[in-house]
């Protein structure tokens, strides 16, 4: 190890990487040539050159692409040490101190959930508002986690019952008038439903298959919204939805804006307490099973029928309930909101965080959805920065920022086992 | 007593290729019983045939579990339902559960004999938590029998190769089979290892009254452990009998003529 990281500078440098870096560096200043370079000024219909912008962005990637290689070699080298050395290395991270006190994580949650309640009241409405987007996030992450992270099946409609869930609300309320609470439960139910029709015929597909057809509903769903006018009234949409109140009273803007807030933090803690209660039962670990080996699950004993069905079904319950809870939040709702570009979000969401990890898919959500909102300052690079993020970090930690662990237990007469046992 | 499986008249057609072709083959209860052959002539698809994992094209697999006594014709099944009634298996292309513990692979092994659903799971209620408990337990048990309880919170990626094939066995025997089919349990371990699980896979049946079908390309294994032998070669059933018989039987030998024994 320590030999690899003492040639690493000197085997880094050599003239093959810097002309390496030098044709990247140019490849990217004629890649972003016309974003960065070109400016029409439709004012005075003028093109302005900024040339200088240019050499920024060849000078980063030059820099870039060598921090880059070095990453990579640095890469490659923990991975030859590790299959090298027969012995596992344990290496004590911030996690694992975690995990052997307790008392840290209950510290940490409590703080987090203290931030969580004050926010609303420290920051403004803006602010709240973004959350509660990046929470409805949280809550379709940790739901889609359970079909893709847990179960292993690519499903890439998934926004469809979020789609189902917030018209559910829409349409009830249009034509019964029902109120926001009574549709929260519908919601998910009625998602829960088109999940299990939907999953019915499709289940028997793997992989690659399952994704197209899944992807394929999704669209339907959407050009169905779009050209049903007398169910849904089409591309114009649902509006004047009415937010969330109480006891019948007259709400303000921002009082209802706060109390979808608290709606959803208590939700997101619901959707976190049952898919870590799931996760760690019967069901769940016959979920990971299929994920690591459908047919050594069948021949174990495992109904995969019943346990893709589970997962579909307890996976689309929560999109439904976020639905609601976003048509309350916007009042308004139209196909436009549920299109595959969010479905593919999503996913990113559960693969960038961690598929699995309940802890990973959370920041996962937080990070996509947070990120391209403070980065609004840098409003054309917006996009570039998000897309550089993604590629990073799937390739340096392919197993995703916050990579599930498993349960471990402690028996008696066993040394060198840390950890709890049951809690 | 009826034998405990009897397969009768086994077919299994790849399109124009028959890999199992008309093989009869019954095991009574307490019996180990190896299954031989050079590659390809069709005994890992005689097992998925049994196991459910493909369909037969024809033929009958009956089975006799000892607990209830009652035949059951169990062609066309699905996998699991096999597995529930009491058949177990391991793969000769090892398919552990990489990614989870090794205790957790054996805890799925007991999946069959669990009964919690979706609401135990939620609300952990006092049965669900008991049961839980029972499980992590007993599959803590069952390792300690297969001495891997080393490695109880290992990932099961992680474990050297002939703790992987035991974890295989470990695993099936969780489902509380009556009988164990073993697809080459031997395969790329080094004489010790095999030696081992010599007594390993006796012991399993003595202690654990598990009837014992192997698939075995370790010539030396399969004549110490066998009670009977069966030989297929192109599918077809070529000899069967005590392992001093197939030793010398002329159509066995040429079938492996050409063919290294250990292969
Ligand atoms: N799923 C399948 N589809 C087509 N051919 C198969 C399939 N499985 C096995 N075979 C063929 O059946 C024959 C027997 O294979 P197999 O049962 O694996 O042999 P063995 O386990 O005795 O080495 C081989 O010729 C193999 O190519
Ligand atoms: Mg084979």
């Amino acid at each position: 190890m320590s030999d690899t990281a003492k040639n690493g500078l000197s085997r880094y440098i050599t003239a093959k990487d810097v002309k390496r870096s030098a044709i990247m560096a140019v490849w990217f200043m004629f890649l972003t040539f016309p974003i960065m370079v070109i400016k029409v000024n439709t004012v005075t219909d003028t093109v302005e050159w900024r040339w200088f912008n240019m050499l920024i962005i060849g000078v980063a990637s030059f820099i870039l692409s060598h921090v880059w290689k070095l990453m990579i070699d640095r890469r490659e080298g923990r991975m030859a040490d590790a299959v090298s050395s027969s012995v596992i290395v344990e290496k004590k991270t911030l996690r694992d101190r975690m995990e052997e006190k307790p008392m840290i994580k209950k510290v940490g949650s409590l703080v987090i959930l203290v931030i969580a309640v004050l926010f609303p009241i420290v920051t403004g409405m803006y602010q709240t508002s973004i959350m509660i987007t990046a929470l409805l996030y949280v809550v379709l992450a940790l739901g889609l986690n359970i079909i893709v992270g847990l179960g292993g099946l690519l499903v890439l409609g998934y926004i469809v019952f979020y789609g189902v869930g917030a018209y559910t609300y829409a349409l009830l309320n249009y034509h019964f008038g029902l109120n926001f609470w009574l549709a929260l439960p519908l919601g998910g139910i009625f998602a829960m439903i088109i999940g299990i029709l939907i999953a019915i015929p499709v289940l028997r597909l793997r992989g690659d298959y399952l994704a197209i057809v899944t992807l394929a509903f999704g669209e339907i769903f959407r050009i169905v919204m779009e050209n049903w006018n007398g169910l849904s009234f089409g591309p114009s949409g649902i509006a004047n939805i009415p937010r969330p109140t109480l006891f019948g009273l007259d709400f303000s803007i921002q009082q209802s804006t706060t109390l979808t807030y608290y709606v959803i933090v208590i939700f997101v803690i619901i959707t976190i307490f049952i898919v870590r209660r799931l996760e760690d039962s019967r069901l769940g670990r016959a979920w990971v099973a299929m994920r690591e080996d459908e047919i050594a699950g069948e021949a174990m004993g495992i109904d995969m029928w019943k346990t893709k069905l589970a997962a579909f079904a307890l996976s689309t319950f929560w999109a439904g309930v976020a639905g609601v809870i976003f048509a309350g939040k916007t009042t308004f709702i139209n196909p436009a909101s549920f299109t595959m570009w969010e479905s593919i979000l999503v996913l990113c969401m559960v693969v960038l965080g961690g598929m699995g990890s309940i802890p990973g898919v959370i920041s996962g959500a937080l990070i996509i959805t947070l990120l391209p909102e403070y980065l609004r300052a840098f409003s054309e690079l917006r996009m570039l920065i998000f897309g550089a993020v993604l590629v990073l970090v799937m390739v340096f930690k392919p197993e995703g920022m916050i990579p599930a662990i498993r349960q471990k237990y402690e028996f008696k007469g066993i040394t060198g086992n840390k950890n709890k046992g049951d809690k | 007593m009826a034998p405990i499986l009897d397969v009768k008249k086994l077919r299994m057609d790849f399109g124009g290729l028959r890999a199992v072709n008309d093989v009869d083959l019954y095991i009574n209860e307490g019996e180990i019983v190896a299954l031989i052959g050079p590659n390809g002539a069709g005994k890992t698809t005689f097992f998925n045939c049994i196991t459910g994992v493909t369909k037969p094209t024809a033929g009958d697999v009956m089975i006799t579990p000892p607990s209830s006594g009652k035949t059951e014709r169990i062609n066309g099944l699905k996998p699991n339902t096999i597995t529930e009634r009491g058949l177990a298996r391991t793969f000769q292309n090892i398919r552990l559960f990489q990614n989870m513990t090794v205790l957790e692979n054996v805890m799925i092994g007991r999946h069959p004999r669990m009964k919690a659903g979706v609401l135990g799971a939620i609300l952990r209620d006092p049965r669900t938590k008991a049961e839980e408990k029972q499980v992590i337990e007993d599959s803590y048990e069952i390792l300690k029998k297969l001495n891997l309880e080393m490695f109880v919170n290992e990932l099961a990626k992680n474990l050297p190769y002939g703790a992987q094939r035991r974890l295989e066995i470990a695993r099936a025997m969780a489902t509380e089979p009556f009988l164990l089919l073993l697809d080459e349990p031997a395969a790329g371990m080094n004489p010790q290892e095999t030696r081992e699980l010599d007594d390993t896979i006796v012991r399993i049946r003595d202690t654990e009254g598990i009837t014992i079908l192997l698939i075995e390309h370790d010539m030396s294994l399969v004549m110490s452990l066998s009670e009977r032998i069966y030989v297929v070669d192109y599918g077809k059933l070529i000899a069967t009998g005590v392992p001093e018989d197939i030793k010398s039987n002329p159509e066995v030998i040429k079938a492996y003529l050409g063919e290294e024994i250990n292969a």
